[in-house]
């Protein structure tokens, strides 16, 4: 035997290695088993720590032939468990070799091995699963085609240390979706891991928390479950805290850190807790720290960022902790120039963090800033902050941009930012030019930055309209994604608040009317809202009012009757009774409603109605109908005007509006009532 | 309470050789000394503070408040010495400005002048500074009321800072300040630091002196590092400190006395798993081989010291190393030991003497040590020129011919016998059998390491394999621990048949500047056979069974131990002639005559020299001399390096490097 081996090895040092291999593969092939064992033992230390070997086996097509002496059952236990080993070898290559054992099924032969009693033979099976299945190349769903397999898996958990650690590892890369994380917890996942959580392995406790953390991500049910877990009558929490303690190590402090964010942001754990507010928080800030691995700083800070965006306290608690936004700012320097020079490895790895860095920064600023005015102060008043972001807009990591233009729009909802830093670092322009080719979701955050951009106070305003964004916007209201048709109406609709008459004489001709009215029945209330809104700038200011009226007026009336006619909520029938008003504040556009007394009576009914914000919005539009106008065109048509609104007045008194007005101003509603009293004194005049 | 001169004692003894009333002569003595005694009931021994014990922490006890600080602060900062260093407990009545009100205990201060502005700012440190041997020390500070305008200072400054400012505003000071939440560092500016804080917060401090950081927090939130100048943290009184500057202000101070808001501990943990990580990863390099052949030097020359003969041997085989000493030395200083420990100094001496004929001549302090501990073992009836007399055996009192076990070899046969019977035949972790042929029976060898079952029949069976290692509470590290245990030991087990003979060793004993270091207190059990009462064993004894007398209740013992009082007192006479006054040797003498003022010498004040446990140092100083006149090194180097270890630590404390708190030496000592 011995002599057999030396001839091929040293031929193989000469020539080529393929020879070698081939005659390892041809050994799998002898009739005598027990020869077919000693070639598989033999392959087994061939392969160990030799890529290129394990390459040469697999073109020469050892795989399938290992598969089929694995689920032979005539195989002897031993052949059995040392092919399962050399297949766990070969995929500990690269990750072509894994897609080639993939693509010979190995998966399904291994997973029926797990059925065999023989503990040494599942352990080597579940061993060559696990690697698999934590390569990225390996498609998660083959786990779940078989519906036994997970039940099986959960039964063998308990049988040794080697199938929890290699079991709990599968399940921990494999639970990417909620349907994985139904099927894994409906198993009884958390039951027969919540044990592991104090084994003494190392290991094994590690891949059980890993678990937890995918199981309870986003995952309301199984976060609730998980709360009332006792591990040796101590709660989970409790569990979790004791692995965040500062000396255990950093990988188990920041997976239960996750655990505990997942668990609170599912709501399964109150946000002020103090095992969220004494320890996850501060443990997540403290991974920030410049002290951790680059890896561990950017799960910190993302994990850091998701705990505590919908709490302002929890942003507040971290904003002070640790000089967390100071912190961050150094997530920036990186690749440093200091390692540029001295190592060409570091530089690598740091070059290849970089990008995750900074939008884990990004994230963990706009998150911090959605809500507290001060924090926001802080984090514009960090060193280099604004060109960080500005720079950040034109990167070519689109995880990068989105994560940039999310911490501008978070920062945008300040007015004090918007009127200082944003103008002064001319943050509009990266951010138009973000808009023009981007995809949906930083679409969305940017076209949300430039509503706020669009603010009539906000000093950025001119410039941006003179980039052409109305063409934009109007584009933005076609797209098929609501949320950034209503980012383009609202923008609009800021933009024509208090506007000049050029600029909404633009945005009617570039949305066009029928754009505007197919808006105005969209779907989306928000959409609807936004819209209505947009016609309410619009038709502001008399001039404005009558001019827009006197080209569009015959189909707002109709969209309105529509509107009013329609089912809604409270609040676009108010809005709309408000374009009502506007509409009855112009000088010629009086007379659409006054000629159409379906609308008076619409507007009557409204009087009436139940809601007070309604009933205001009604009895507004009537005051400004009934309005004595010498005050204001007195110059020029005083006669003439003053002649129309005792017109008004007389017909409006004939529809029974006077005593409508006057049982309102009895109205409890002290706003209603004072506005009744208003409307009642033109009568008088 | 100067004692009046040992002289008293003098016609005490000529009274007491009247030999027809022995007893009521005694009495008289007792009386006499008992008058000169309260100086021994005032030593510091017996005053001695043990306020604090080691039991761990716990929180839920609310018993006694002052207990649950001290059990606190023990549990956090274990490398204080407070003797040397004590821990703040409270505000300072007397270091503070006179704007400052203390109240509750000095915990609470309120402000009580006119605060107009910033120069009516008034500041209280705490009674103590904080020790650098704490490595992190911590505090907390909780608002009782913000007053007027809040300008409440937290922080920290050194002795002599002016008190009519608040903390961080001087030189050597740090500070905190609720009004606008910035730091102070030794600036009349501060920088942004925090959050403002106000009424209901808990703000805290805390020192780190490993990195030179300190930071403060809010409600146990951390709020970020802060740099403290080298020079101040060298500053050797770095102080707790509070100032306030409007009429108002209330703070109450928790120095331990309440579990802290902020998990101090936790943090603490982390640095203590960083020193340690350090430790353990201190790159060796190539010297790793160097290494190895140092470690097995120590282990063998440590067991050599204490004379473990067969245990060095063996371990000397396995590793291919060499034994200095000759083995027939090894075992000599060993029986000599032995027979320390056993209580019979009497014979020791006399074996020293002639195995090493000129050592106690040149060691008349050592020699004068020896035979008052001799004395002391008269009173306890173990010395064998008392024991032997009480004794009814008359085959014990023959085999007594004036000079106990003068010759090696005396009764081989014999005791080769008992060895047999209670030992392993191999005897491979003790003395071989010949060596300690003695007429008292001081058989069987020492079991190294192996002994530690009470019983007599538990130690039957496990005492012949070495391996059984049985570590008890009372024969742990510490010497003192094992006092109650092994006080009476010696006395009450010879109730059977069966002769239990209990031994205590020392086994190392590091003379550093403050401690002396007790590596472990072998309890060593020997079984005779049933016979051996015929033969007359020394320290068997009938009477003593029922309840301990003095010299063994003979009277012939008590005359002889009288007789030997007065050699003694001639010998301190004899000594002083020659080298002048020695207060040690008269303390000595004092107080092991004062046993005698007693009728029940084991339960007095000074009665704790009666304790086995007390030969140990004796023996390890005969041990010690033994070996320098050999040209041996005094301690084994083993002990060396561990007192020099926990010196260093100590020193570290000293120049106030912090680390030294998470690098104790007992952490790594199992």
């Amino acid at each position: 035997m011995a002599c057999l081996l030396e001839a091929p090895l040293r031929i193989s040092v000469l020539s080529e290695v393929t020879a070698t291999s081939r005659h390892y593969v041809d050994r799998l092939f002898d009739p005598d088993p027990q020869k077919v064992l000693q070639g598989v033992i033999d392959m087994k230390n061939a392969v160990i720590g030799n890529n290129k070997q394990k390459a040469n086996l697999i073109v020469l097509g050892a795989v399938p032939r290992l598969l089929y002496l694995l689920q032979q059952s005539s195989s002897s236990p031993e052949l059995r468990t040392e092919c399962a080993v050399v297949l766990g070898s070969l995929a500990m290559g690269t990750e072509n070799n894994i897609k080639s054992l993939v693509d010979c099924h190995i998966i399904p032969a291994l997973l029926q091995g797990l059925l065999c009693p023989d503990l040494i033979f599942i352990e080597a099976c579940l061993r060559c699963l696990r690697t698999v299945f934590i390569s990225p190349v390996t498609p998660v769903q083959l786990l779940y085609t078989d519906p036994t397999v997970i039940p099986h898996l959960m039964s063998l958990l308990s049988r040794s240390q080697r199938t929890q650690e290699y079991i709990t590892q599968i399940f921990s890369h494999c639970c990417k979706t909620p349907e994985h994380q139904t099927v894994l917890f409906s198993h009884g996942a958390i039951q027969n891991i919540a044990p592991l959580l104090i084994y003494h392995s190392y290991k094994v406790r590690m891949q059980a928390l890993k678990c937890f953390s995918v199981l309870a991500y986003e995952n309301t049910q199984v976060s609730m479950t998980l709360v009332n877990v006792l591990v040796e009558g101590e709660l989970l929490s409790q569990v979790f805290v004791r692995m965040m303690q500062r000396d255990q190590p950093i990988e188990m402090q920041l997976t239960a850190a996750k655990c505990l964010t997942y668990m609170c942001r599912a709501g399964a754990i109150r946000t002020d807790d103090s095992c969220v507010v004494l320890k996850a928080l501060p443990c997540l800030v403290r991974m920030c720290s410049k002290e951790h691995l680059l890896e561990e700083r950017v799960e910190g800070a993302e994990t850091l960022a998701y705990l505590m965006e919908p709490d302002v306290e929890l942003q507040r608690i971290a904003s002070t902790t640790d000089h967390l936004v100071a912190m961050l700012a150094d997530y920036f320097k990186y690749p440093s120039s200091v390692s540029a020079i001295n190592d060409i490895k570091r530089l690598d790895h740091d070059l290849k963090h970089a990008h995750e860095l900074r939008q884990a920064a990004f994230k963990l600023y706009a998150s911090l800033g959605s809500n507290d005015e001060d924090i926001r102060k802080k984090i514009t008043e960090t060193e280099n902050m604004m060109d960080r972001i500005v720079s950040g807009l034109s990167e070519s990591s689109i995880k990068v941009r989105l994560a940039a233009v999310r911490c501008l729009h978070s920062l945008s909802r300040s007015v004090q930012q918007l009127r200082t830093s944003f103008h002064d670092h001319a943050v509009w322009k990266p951010l138009m030019k973000l808009l023009q080719n981007a995809p949906d979701e930083v679409l969305v955050m940017a076209s949300s930055t430039l509503c706020n951009l669009l603010l009539e106070f906000s000093p950025s305003k001119e410039p941006i309209l003179e980039s052409g964004v109305i063409e934009l916007l109007c584009g933005l209201t076609q797209s098929d994604s609501p949320a950034l048709r209503v980012n383009g109406i609202w923008a609009l609709m800021n933009m024509a608040f208090q506007a000049d008459q050029k600029v909404k004489v633009e945005i009617v001709r570039s949305l066009g009317t029928e754009q505007l009215f197919r808006l105005l029945s969209d779907p989306d209330s928000n959409v609807l809202m936004k819209t209505l809104g947009l016609l309410r700038n619009l038709l502001s200011t008399r001039t404005h009012i009558d001019q827009i009226m006197s080209s569009h007026g015959k189909q707002i009336m109709q969209a309105v009757t529509l509107i009013l006619e329609a089912e809604h909520s409270i609040e676009v029938k108010e809005q709309t009774l408000c374009i009502l008003a506007n509409i009855a504040d112009g000088n010629a556009a009086k007379e659409l409603i006054m000629t159409n007394d379906d609308m008076l009576q619409k507007i009557k009914h409204y009087m009436g109605h139940s809601n007070v914000k309604l009933q205001l919005a009604a009895t507004f539009c009537i005051s400004n109908l009934i309005w004595n106008e010498e005050d204001v065109q007195a110059v020029v048509n005083s006669d003439c005007a003053h002649k129309g609104s005792q017109e008004r007045q007389d017909k409006l008194r004939e529809m029974g509006f006077v005593d409508v007005l006057h049982k309102l101003t009895q109205a409890s509603d002290p706003n209603l009532c004072d506005r009744a009293k208003t409307a009642m004194q033109q009568y008088l005049a | 309470l100067s004692f009046p001169e040992a002289a008293t004692l003098k016609p005490a003894c000529c009274g007491t050789t009247l030999p027809r009333s022995p007893c009521s002569s005694l009495q008289f003595t007792l009386l006499l000394i008992r008058g000169c005694h309260t100086a021994a009931i005032f030593s510091p021994q017996s005053l001695s503070l043990s306020a604090y014990s080691s039991s761990p922490l716990t929180r839920a006890r609310s018993g006694n408040p002052e207990h649950e600080l001290n059990e606190r602060l023990k549990h956090l900062y274990p490398a204080v010495n407070e003797e040397e260093t004590p821990l703040p407990r409270s505000w300072s009545p007397k270091d503070k400005y006179s704007y400052i009100g203390l109240s509750q205990n000095n915990l609470r201060v309120h402000y009580k002048g006119h605060g107009k502005n910033h120069k009516d700012a008034a500041s209280v440190r705490a009674t103590h500074p904080i020790p650098a041997a704490c490595g992190i020390y911590y505090f907390e500070v909780k608002i009782v009321s913000k007053g007027r305008d809040g300008y409440m200072g937290i922080g920290l400054s050194a002795q002599g800072v002016n008190m009519n400012r608040l903390p961080g505003w001087d030189k050597h000071s740090y500070g905190y300040h609720g009004d606008d939440g910035h730091s102070f560092c030794s600036s009349g500016t501060g920088q942004p630091y925090g959050p403002t804080f106000t009424t209901g917060d808990v703000i805290g401090c805390c020192v780190n002196l490993i990195n030179n950081t300190c930071f403060y927090t809010k409600n146990g939130i951390s709020l970020g590092r802060v740099l403290i100048s080298f020079y101040t943290l060298y500053q050797p009184n770095l102080y707790p400190t509070v100032g306030l500057q409007t009429p108002g202000e209330i703070v109450d101070a928790n120095f331990g006395q309440q579990p802290f808001v902020f998990d101090i501990e936790d943090y603490m943990s982390e640095w203590r798993a960083k020193i340690h990580g350090m430790i353990a990863r201190f790159p060796i390099g190539e010297r790793l081989g160097e290494w190895q052949v140092v470690l097995q030097n120590m282990v063998s020359s440590y067991l050599v010291h204490h004379g473990y003969c067969a245990t060095a041997t063996a371990f000397a085989r396995a590793t291919e190393t060499l034994i200095q000493e000759d083995q027939t030395s090894i075992k000599n200083r060993q029986r000599i030991q032995k027979l320390v420990l056993a209580g019979r100094v009497g014979e020791a001496i006399e074996a020293t003497q002639q195995l090493y004929p000129t050592l106690l001549e040149h060691n008349p302090n050592l020699l004068f040590m020896l035979k008052c501990r001799q004395f002391v073992e008269m009173v306890n009836g173990t010395d064998s020129e008392v024991c032997c007399l009480s004794v009814r055996s008359p085959k014990s009192q023959d085999s007594y011919p004036g000079s106990p076990g003068l010759t090696p070899r005396h009764a081989a046969g014999n005791a080769h016998l008992h060895a047999a019977g209670a030992d392993s035949p191999t005897c491979s972790n003790g003395v071989t059998p010949p060596a300690k042929s003695k007429s008292h029976g001081f058989t069987g060898g020492v079991k190294y390491a192996s002994v530690s079952s009470s019983s007599a029949s538990a130690s039957s069976s496990t005492s012949s394999s070495p391996s059984s290692v049985n570590y008890s509470e009372s024969n742990s590290s510490d010497s003192t621990k094992s006092q109650p245990h092994s006080a009476n030991s010696t006395q009450e087990t010879s109730d059977s048949e069966m002769d239990v003979e209990a031994e205590h060793y020392t086994n190392g004993v590091v003379e550093g500047s403050s401690a002396r270091i007790m590596n472990g207190t072998y309890k060593h059990e020997e079984i005779l056979q049933p016979d051996d009462n015929s033969i007359g064993n020394g320290v068997t004894n009938d009477s003593c069974s029922n309840g301990r007398q003095l010299c063994g209740g003979n009277q012939a013992a008590t005359e002889r131990m009288i007789q030997f009082g007065r050699e003694l007192q001639m010998l301190n006479e004899q000594l002083c002639r020659e080298y002048g006054k020695n207060t040690t040797h008269k303390k000595m003498l004092q107080d092991a005559f004062s046993l005698l003022a007693y009728s029940d010498p084991w339960n007095c004040p000074v009665g704790q020299q009666l304790d086995p446990t007390q030969r140990e140092s004796l023996c390890s100083a005969l041990n010690s001399a033994i070996l320098v006149s050999q040209n041996l090194p005094k301690q084994p180097p083993l002990m060396l390096a561990l007192g020099q270890a926990t010196e260093c630590v100590q020193l570290m404390a000293r120049v106030r490097s912090g680390s030294c708190s998470f690098a104790r030496v007992d952490n790594f000592l199992h």
